[in-house]
């Protein structure tokens, strides 16, 4: 554990992605600990089980590859796990993480694979100009190269994110085309909520005629 | 929405439920009478000497089902509860609610408001439905008494008026209770409630039926993460699941009086479905029972508009919805917590 950071104030690099994807579905897993199974978080389960399991590590080709690295910053106080490392010759990491959905864009994956490459030049002392996302169901790499940009706003990412865990905010729901597919749909009710009318429904409540 | 998963009752005496991979079955006498696969089961409620193989226990609690021991009469005995886990932050929200004056005593306020509404509308459908002149003018009076109650709850301005509010409503509720029977009036005769044990027959199906309410809301209590025992309206009590009963109060007429009701007037029950016990009390047979149990799991599967949530849901699943919508209020996502009040 990095040390000058006490427990609580350590980020998980998974929830960088939760929070660039929705700063609520951070907080419901992050603050307050929620966790609903659904088709694409058990999917997402079996395919990092293998990705994580480190008994799997080895070399292939000249190039070995980590599986499930622990991964830590002090400067940043953050920590996780890395699906796969791979170290070519000249030793370089080069993280890749496993993603059960189809190809795409995806800015929530750049920012933790980002957060990958900052943890692995502090543990490794080296430049780690670049990683991919590999997606399991096309098996196509997307590389990802880690600019001046993506990393400044990573780090900013970091800060808001501990912000928010240490506050112990949740903030209100988005309620719009994210929510149907995500996993705490039914624990976060965005529509129930950002629809709900507080003050009708009491006097709907108290009125013995509605 | 999530899906409603069956809840599985056991009665067969001797029986054996044990886990075989992803399958549950039953065997008696060491012979498989019965497999359900677990993906199809959200829950267990087992009577009397029905035993459950250790691994299937582990299994349960690691996945969060519910599984509870009653009776071999159905009274509730004690459930299996996997390891504390989830939001602290809401089970702290939820006690420091007591201690808000406001808080507590808003959230008891609308439960109470909710259940009187409810019962309200089970009674006015009777009033509708009555045969006989005197039934019907008793009906519409306790109508009107229960909307004068309603009203009342909305004035109240402390637990303890809300509490008073309650118990009259209540009283006015069960006085009438007796009139919306409309079959068999012989055999189903009311004269109050009762229990503890239950002396009549309307009052063993309604312990029976309020059993399982109460056991589906301490359920759905700790499938949100909230703390069953910690509740608002009812008086905190050691080994009293406070919550699920006020989160119960609410539910009582819409799942649980209107059921017993049409049990009774859709003869599916008969007095030969309860047998007397000496002393005076009344217990429901085994084959009533499971006539019982049955009814209650298809009543579970009707889909009803939460007036709420805007959807149409099954009602089963309603315990679960307001428990969210309860834990949602509790960690400041909504400003008060709306009942469930079917129209």
């Amino acid at each position: 554990m990095p040390g000058g950071w006490a427990e609580e104030e350590l980020v998980m690099i998974s929830a960088l992605e939760h929070y660039s994807y929705c700063p609520r579905q951070c907080a419901l897993i992050h603050v307050e600990h929620v966790y609903d199974e659904n088709l694409y978080t058990l999917r997402g389960t079996r395919a990092h089980t293998r990705a994580h399991d480190e008994n799997e590590s080895g070399s292939e080709e000249g190039v070995r590859i980590e599986r499930g690295m622990p991964l830590f910053s002090e400067r940043l106080g953050l920590i996780g796990k890395s699906d796969i490392v791979e170290f070519g010759p000249d030793e370089t990491p080069f993280p890749i993480e496993y993603k059960v959905g189809p190809r795409k864009e995806n800015h929530h994956d750049d920012l933790q694979l980002c957060a990958q490459a900052l943890c692995l030049e502090e543990m490794f002392g080296g430049g780690v100009p670049a990683g991919a996302v590999f997606h399991h169901s096309s098996r196509r790499r997307r590389e990802v190269v880690f600019t001046e940009g993506l990393r400044r706003e990573t780090e900013e990412a970091v800060g808001r994110v501990r912000e928010m865990i240490l506050a112990s905010e949740v903030p209100p729901p988005v309620a719009d085309a994210r929510c149907p597919k995500c996993s705490l749909f039914d624990a976060c009710m965005p529509f129930t909520l950002a629809q709900m009318d507080v003050k009708a429904g009491l006097a709907r409540l108290f009125d013995p005629e509605r | 929405m999530k899906p409603l998963l069956n809840t599985l009752y056991v009665q067969a005496q001797g029986s054996y439920l044990r886990l075989d991979h992803e399958t549950l079955k039953l065997e008696v006498e060491r012979k498989l009478v019965g497999q359900v696969p677990l993906q199809h089961i959200g829950g267990m409620v087992v009577f009397g000497n029905v035993m459950v193989s250790p691994f299937l226990m582990h299994r349960f609690g690691d996945d969060g089902r519910s599984l509870v021991w009653m009776s071999q009469a159905g009274r509730f005995k004690c459930r299996l509860s996997g390891p504390v886990t989830g939001n602290v932050l809401l089970r702290k929200a939820q006690y420091t609610a007591q201690s808000e004056p406001t808080a507590a005593f808003h959230i008891a306020r609308n439960i109470v408001a909710g259940k009187v509404k409810n019962s309200r509308t089970v009674v006015q459908r009777a009033a509708r439905e009555a045969e006989d002149a005197a039934d019907r003018v008793a009906l519409e009076e306790a109508s009107t008494f229960l909307a004068a109650s309603l009203r009342a709850a909305g004035r109240a301005r402390s637990l303890d008026e809300v509490r008073g509010v309650e118990g009259r409503a209540g009283r006015v509720y069960f006085e009438v209770f007796g009139r919306m029977v409309r079959m068999n009036r012989d055999a189903f005769v009311f004269n109050g409630r009762n229990r503890r044990p239950p002396r009549d027959r309307v009052n063993a199906l309604l312990s029976f039926v309020y059993a399982l309410v109460r056991g589906d809301c301490v359920a759905a209590c700790e499938g949100v993460g909230l703390d069953p025992q910690f509740g608002y309206l009812h008086a905190l009590r050691s080994g009293r699941p406070s919550l699920a009963l006020d989160l119960m109060e609410e539910l009582r007429p819409v799942i649980a009086d209107r059921l017993v009701l049409s049990l009774i007037n859709r003869q599916q029950l008969s007095g030969r479905d309860f047998e007397p016990r000496p002393g005076g009390s009344v217990n429901l047979t085994e084959p009533g029972r499971k006539t019982v149990l049955a009814a209650y799991q298809s009543r579970k599967q009707k889909e009803t508009t939460h007036p709420v949530i805007g959807q149409s849901v099954p009602l089963g699943l309603v315990p679960h919805l307001q428990a969210r919508l309860l834990a949602r209020h509790l960690r400041g996502d909504s400003a008060a917590y709306l009942p469930f009040t079917p129209k």
